[in-house]
């Protein structure tokens, strides 16, 4: 009896869990088209499409949204090359200190947000350098190498090595192997990582929090209009990156697979 | 020849240096900063002040507790609501397996102080959820959910499911079908054959899943802030208050490092026990 339930029980438990971890996202695009009266917005008094006309139609809210994207425009500029540099290391080479050296990338995905923030704090007030936007980018840069590290030394671990040995035996040199060869494998793991580091930095507040001085990134604007009701605002352009992810996401998985089947 | 050998230091030295300078130093300094004396308005300086460790571990003790406990509840919360959707990701989705996979992340695409915002809304009193609560009697008719410890835990447990559901869908995958069917062929049944086969060959990713639920909940301080009240102040929150409004920066540090110190701990005994690679791969899906 129960061995006959086990299959409906499981597929039942796994609808239940998606739509606990949809429900809240959920809400959240919902209480964008909510006609609110008032500051706060939890309450649905009717549908509008008022915000979605001027998604910025609030002090701030604009100009943070800008900071945000520029310093995710950092990060994932430098950690993409950081990263990858140093992905290709641990996977192509052999080398003194490589254990050593996995370990400490992996460092910083097992240390807590605040603990990444407070100490970085620490070492800016100790060198007296004044917290700002160049302090968040530093920041984000830092706690985004790791996840560039183990998505492109993913990616490397799952391409033949013999493709680059072959162009070297045809008088490739090394620069030219990997602009001609290693890039444009890796370059699905190159996009995933990117867009990894864009999500991660653009949604970073705690790190962010510390290091931004009087800087006002996206997330601390929503962090500080949680005490006076977060504007309808903010839910369109949480949707809007949302959508924007979603759509990059699937333009990646769509080349990978255009690209797996012109291969064949 | 030499040079070759010099190659994978030459790819190494920017990022390392990235990391050292901004990651393995300011860990040190934390300890420098939090030997120091003094206040924001004279300056600080250095002190062998050891007795603000003291303070850390004695004033704040609740609040280090508190934390451990929210935390350790939200990953086995997490675990035990996880574990299933990632089995029938990996073993009964067929071609649906990428839609639910990216409906598993899609949270994470999702502003975080934006859900844990949708959970007061949820939570709120006179909501849906408290109201069918009082009508079946398992909440008291003043009873409330937001400013809980319920709801501290439960916003960690929602916010950290991802962390907990990928790695253990990318360690179940892996596992060979027919190791699974030749258990059932020679054990007794199946709840042997999970026992004995599949939960040893997908435990490298309950303990990545494991850690990388139960970090981030124990420095955290968004849910307490936002879905808890003054009696579910965890230590992030003293940490952040002490660094960024009362500027107590010794003490913050010292916490802080006490903090860094009981992770590491944790995440070194979980390395030894199924290594660094599983781990980071593991990580990397």
């Amino acid at each position: 009896m129960i061995e006959r339930l086990r299959g409906p029980l499981l597929a039942l438990w796994s609808a239940a869990v998606l739509a606990y971890l949809f429900v809240p996202v959920a809400i959240v695009v919902l209480f964008s088209f909510n006609d609110n009266r008032g500051r706060f917005n939890f309450v649905w008094q009717g549908f509008t499409l008022e915000h979605w006309r001027h998604p910025f139609d609030v002090p701030d809210l604009g100009p943070s949204l800008v900071t945000s994207l520029e310093v995710a425009a950092v990060a994932v500029a430098g950690s993409l090359v950081l990263g990858t540099l140093i992905a290709l290391a641990l996977v192509r080479h052999r080398f003194v200190g490589r254990t050593a050296t996995n370990v400490f990338v992996f460092m910083p995905l097992a240390t807590p947000e605040v603990v990444l923030g407070a100490s970085l704090l620490g070492l800016f007030i100790t060198m007296g350098v004044t917290t700002g936007l160049a302090t968040i980018a530093i920041a984000h840069v830092m706690f985004c190498i790791s996840f560039v590290v183990v998505t492109v030394a993913a990616r490397l671990e799952g391409m033949d090595p013999h493709l680059e040995e072959a162009a070297a035996d045809l008088g490739a040199d090394g620069p030219t192997a990997f602009r001609k060869v290693t890039l444009p494998l890796i370059a699905p793991g190159l996009a995933a990582a990117g867009l990894l580091s864009f999500v991660i930095s653009i949604d970073d507040f705690v790190i962010t929090q510390f290091n931004a001085g009087q800087e006002l990134t996206f997330p601390l604007f929503i962090f500080g209009a949680t005490r006076q009701g977060v504007p309808p605002q903010v839910n369109v352009l949480v949707t809007m990156l949302l959508l924007g992810a979603l759509v990059a996401m699937f333009a990646n998985l769509a080349v990978q697979r255009r690209r797996s089947v012109a291969d064949r | 020849m030499a040079r070759r050998r010099l190659v994978p230091y030459a790819l190494l030295a920017p990022g390392l240096a990235w990391l050292l300078l901004f990651f393995a130093v300011p860990l040190a300094t934390q300890v420098y900063v939090s030997l120091q004396t003094g206040s924001i308005e004279e300056g600080y300086e250095f002190a062998w002040n050891w007795s603000t460790y003291e303070t850390a571990v004695t004033e704040y003790r609740e609040q280090f507790l508190r934390s451990l406990g929210y935390a350790g509840t939200a990953t086995v919360l997490a675990l035990v609501i996880a574990f299933p959707l990632a089995y029938f990701v990996a073993f009964r989705a067929g071609r649906w397996r990428n839609l639910l996979l990216l409906l598993i992340a899609l949270p994470l695409f999702t502003n975080f102080l934006m859900r844990t915002v949708a959970w007061q809304t949820i939570l709120t009193d006179d909501g849906f959820v408290v109201d069918t609560l009082r009508a079946l009697g398992l909440l008291g008719d003043d009873g409330r959910l937001l400013a809980t410890r319920t709801a501290v835990v439960a916003g960690l447990t929602y916010n950290f499911l991802p962390f907990m559901a990928l790695p253990l869908y990318a360690s179940l995958e892996r596992i060979d079908r027919g190791l699974i069917e030749a258990a059932t062929d020679l054990y007794a049944g199946r709840v042997a054959a999970f026992r004995r086969v599949t939960l040893p060959l997908a435990m490298p990713g309950i303990l990545a899943g494991c850690l990388l639920t139960f970090i981030p909940a124990a420095g955290d301080y968004v849910n307490a802030t936002l879905l808890g009240s003054s009696r579910t102040v965890m230590v992030g929150n003293v940490i952040q208050s002490k660094f960024l409004d009362i500027t107590d920066y010794p003490v913050a540090a010292a916490l802080s490092f006490v903090l860094t110190l009981g992770v590491l701990a944790i995440v070194i005994a979980a390395l030894r026990a199924v290594g660094t690679r599983s781990l980071s791969e593991a990580a990397a899906r």
